[in-house]
């Protein structure tokens, strides 16, 4: 049953051109958005230097299991998710098609965040940059208030670009310009996985090596701007102290499951193209070791750059105070630096504590303006584009680092099409006779038009809704019925034979361990804490609001009880295909069984690697 | 007459100080931050550039309301600080002792604010009349927005590498059709000539012929 089947030599699967391009495609894919502005925030709240241990311990423990497991899993079986589940236990399948859902529904919003990466990208050239001025008023006297009041930078965010409706429940009208966008970006999409991985193969060595390339240009940038030393520092000093929050665990257990891509079937579909006599170990090692150095890497920079923010921002502070004390006490220009700040204030503080008090000044706190931590989104269009007008020669730095996050993203969406597509191509959806750039079109085409709707003014609430429920537990499922559906489903003994003859070597004492119970108690602990810290808190969002009291602070809301079934939807409608699936197949077995002319089949199917 | 000119002057002087200070009826304040402009060719504040303030204010006096009855001395400075900040008003010589109505002096300021500014080598924002607002300047608008211009390229590019590769794949096809349709024809000889490993000459399929290979053994049989 598990004899080794003949190598197909000519069995017209398509296949990587060189090893290479594999490895990248992997790295790609594991490598997004997500190493750049969630990582460094992540490091920054929980402790800094401290927050690395929990993260390599669940790197050692979480990551690189499941990598392997699905390399190796994909690698053995030439197939993509669902057919590969299906030739598992046909009780399975519906944990391929549960990652194939969850593919489907990431791919529609996160191509509407590369939209957002799109519009900035062909904002960035004009002089001056659009987010840093604010657009005048009606009758020219002055500058329009919901700018004023908040930032530029704020207001070409939420208004000039997103047009956000102040609640969830009004959808606004569409976009036009953000319309144009993900047309644009939908045909990027189709350009690159017109002919599967024939073309995804090529495009991926200009996205996945080119952020590289911008990272290290930041990087030489960022060490030089003033401040940067102090966001480094305030990034990196370790506070073990925060060691002992257990949510700090959680946050790194998440961090490194969503990173690496698991559960996607992505990464199943990238190593069913590899000839079976390949390496999937040290495969799924250095892919998972260059994606954490990457998050790494890509600190560095984005700390420097936001630790030269705060430093201007607490510069501005106090050149703003300097002012209004020299225009009150008419004192000569330049008689109060930055230096002697302090003692100026507290001299005048205490023979003119009216006068000063009148004033209101406003307290200027290094620490405070490093506090501001932001992660997501926002890190990337609101704070960072800040900084960027501070540098010089902004329109270059602006255009570079938008198509860095462009790329970044890319290289993921290509995983995340190829876990789609694949499937799809294998359950023969489309005639044999009809050409594959059909079926990737009308992939293309169909998920554009329903990502339309993240085009309306609620657009960008119903993305955090898809990122928080549908991109988030329905993984962790799968990736936990996956460790168990391979490890006593289908055996331990035999995929460890498996992945012997595949790689040559006898699978070693630490795979065998984290396989069979370190990695799938790691996933069931996450899944559960995961859960409650959601359910502690009613779902709630934070809506732009300009007729909000505490405008330009954003309003919390509850979401409304049909958004509330939606976002249960989300997260319930991957993960139930699992019982599903299962229970139609025991279903199907009962009533065969019943009948007396009925032979039962072997329930491994044999056929196995055909 | 020393007495009368000392009290002419006097009263003169009092009335000045009477019109010119701060927060009097129609004085403003200046504020002037020529560090901040200027920095390293900063010009210092004395009385020179004082005397070039008022001939700028009478000159916008002037070009405002085209009468050529304000003077340099109409104009009076006062409280100047080392901020460098101080009031001014200005005086009409036709009516004894009052000072033209602010909002005159506001928009003649205005109108002439471009060649003030200069005057000085500031701006708006380091020549500060304190009640006067200054309009913004519009910002410009090309007529097509920059953003189109660059989207348009974008989607160009894109489009013609979709067409190029959608046009490559049927060529290829084309050509792999035509390929597999030559092997099929050039393995159908090959197959008709060599079935069962026996060349189809040395068969001959016609029906009624007897076969030599097997008929000579017919005598070895014991006939039924």
């Amino acid at each position: 049953l598990s004899a080794a089947p003949e190598i197909p030599k000519e069995d017209g699967r398509p296949k990587w051109d060189n090893k290479f391009q594999y490895i990248l495609s992997c790295i790609g894919f594991a490598v997004g958005l997500g190493n750049v502005w969630r990582f460094p925030y992540l490091c920054q709240i929980h402790g800094g230097g401290a927050f690395l241990i929990p993260y390599f311990i669940a790197l050692l423990f979480e990551g690189i299991p499941l990598l392997h497991l699905e390399l190796a899993l994909g690698q053995y079986l030439r197939k993509g998710s669902i057919g590969a589940w299906n030739t598992i236990s046909p009780y399975l399948g519906g944990v391929g098609v549960g990652s194939w859902m969850v593919s489907v529904l990431v791919s529609l919003y996160y191509n509407t965040v590369l939209t957002w990466v799109m519009w900035y990208f062909i904002n960035s050239f004009q002089e001056p940059l659009p987010w840093s001025v604010c657009p005048l008023n009606e009758n020219r006297t002055g500058f329009n208030d919901e700018c004023y009041e908040s930032t530029a930078v704020n207001y070409f965010w939420y208004r000039k670009t997103l047009n956000i409706t102040p609640d969830i429940a009004e959808s606004g009208k569409l976009q036009w310009w953000l319309i144009l966008c993900l047309a644009a970006c939908w045909l990027i999409v189709y350009l690159c996985t017109i002919r599967g991985i024939e073309t995804t193969g090529k495009a991926i060595y200009v996205t996945a090596i080119f952020p590289y390339l911008v990272l290290t240009i930041f990087l030489i940038q960022g060490l030089t701007l003033p401040g940067a030393t102090e966001g480094l520092i305030y990034l990196f000093t370790p506070n073990l102290n925060t060691l002992k929050n257990p949510r700090v665990w959680l946050d790194a257990a998440t961090q490194i499951f969503f990173s690496l891509s698991l559960a996607f079937g992505g990464l199943i579909a990238f190593a069913s193209y590899n000839p079976t006599k390949n390496d999937c170990e040290k495969d799924a090692v250095t892919v998972a070791i260059v994606n954490s150095m990457t998050s790494l890497y890509a600190s560095i920079p984005v700390f420097s750059v936001l630790g030269f923010k705060a430093t201007t921002a607490y510069w501005d502070c106090l050149d703003r105070n300097i002012i209004s004390i020299i225009n009150e006490f008419d004192l000569p220009e330049e008689s109060i630096m930055r230096q002697n700040y302090t003692s100026w204030i507290s001299f005048l503080n205490s023979s003119y504590p009216e006068k000063i008090a009148g004033l209101k000044l406003k307290s200027c706190d290094l620490q405070e303006f490093l506090d501001q931590s932001v992660s997501g989104t926002g890190l990337a269009f609101i704070v960072f584009t800040q900084a960027i007008i501070l540098m010089p020669g902004s329109q270059a730095w602006a255009i570079l680092f938008f198509i860095m996050l462009f790329s970044l993203g890319l290289s993921s969406m290509f995983g995340n099409i190829e876990g789609v597509f694949t499937p799809l191509l294998e359950l023969q959806i489309i005639p044999k006779s009809a050409p594959k750039e059909l079926l990737s079109g009308i992939i293309c085409l169909i998920s554009f038009l329903i990502a339309l709707s993240f085009t309306l003014g609620s657009g960008s609430y119903w993305i955090d809704i898809f990122d928080r429920y549908a991109g988030s537990v329905p993984l962790l499922v799968v990736a936990f019925f996956e460790v168990i559906g391979v490890v006593y489903i289908y055996k331990i003994k035999r995929f460890s034979k498996d992945v012997e003859w595949m790689t040559g070597r006898k699978l070693n004492l630490y795979w065998q361990i984290t396989w069979r119970f370190i990695s799938p108690l790691l996933l069931l602990i996450v899944f559960m804490a995961f859960v409650t810290l959601q359910m502690q808190k009613p779902p709630s969002y934070t809506a732009w609001n300009p007729k909000y009291e505490g405008f330009p602070m954003k309003e919390e809301k509850v979401y409304p009880p049909w958004v509330q079934a939606i976002c249960v939807l989300l997260a319930a409608l991957p993960c139930v295909w699992v019982p599903l699936v299962a229970l139609f197949h025991l279903v199907k077995q009962k009533r065969k069984s019943k009948d007396p002319n009925f032979v039962p089949p072997e329930v491994f199917s044999c056929q196995g690697a055909n | 007459m020393l007495r009368a000119l000392l009290l002419t002057l006097s009263v003169v002087a009092i009335a000045h100080a009477e019109l010119c200070k701060p927060d009097a009826q129609n004085a403003f304040k200046v504020r002037i931050s020529i560090k901040t402009a200027l920095g390293d060719n900063a010009y210092a504040w004395d009385a020179n550039e004082e005397y070039l303030f008022k001939a700028m204010v009478a000159f916008a006096m002037r070009r405002y309301s085209s009468k050529s009855t304000t003077q340099i001395s109409n104009v009076l400075l006062c409280n100047v600080t080392d901020r460098v900040s101080f009031w001014f008003v200005v005086t009409d010589s036709s009516k004894n002792v009052t000072t033209v109505p602010g909002s005159e002096v506001e928009a003649a300021i205005r109108m002439n604010r471009n060649r003030i500014n200069n005057a000085f080598l500031l701006s708006d924002k380091t020549l500060q009349f304190l009640k006067i607002t200054s309009t913004l300047s519009p910002p410009v608008e090309p007529s097509t927005p920059v953003w189109l211009i660059v989207f348009g390229v974008v989607l160009c590019l894109i489009v013609a590498g979709i067409v190029f590769l959608i046009v490559s794949g049927i060529q290829k096809h084309k050509k792999k059709n035509k390929d597999s349709t030559e092997r099929e024809n050039l393995e159908e000889k090959v197959e008709v000539t060599l079935e069962n490993g026996i060349p189809c000459e040395a068969l001959d399929l016609k029906p009624g012929h007897i076969n030599g290979v097997f008929a000579a053994d017919d005598e070895r049989f014991t006939s039924l």
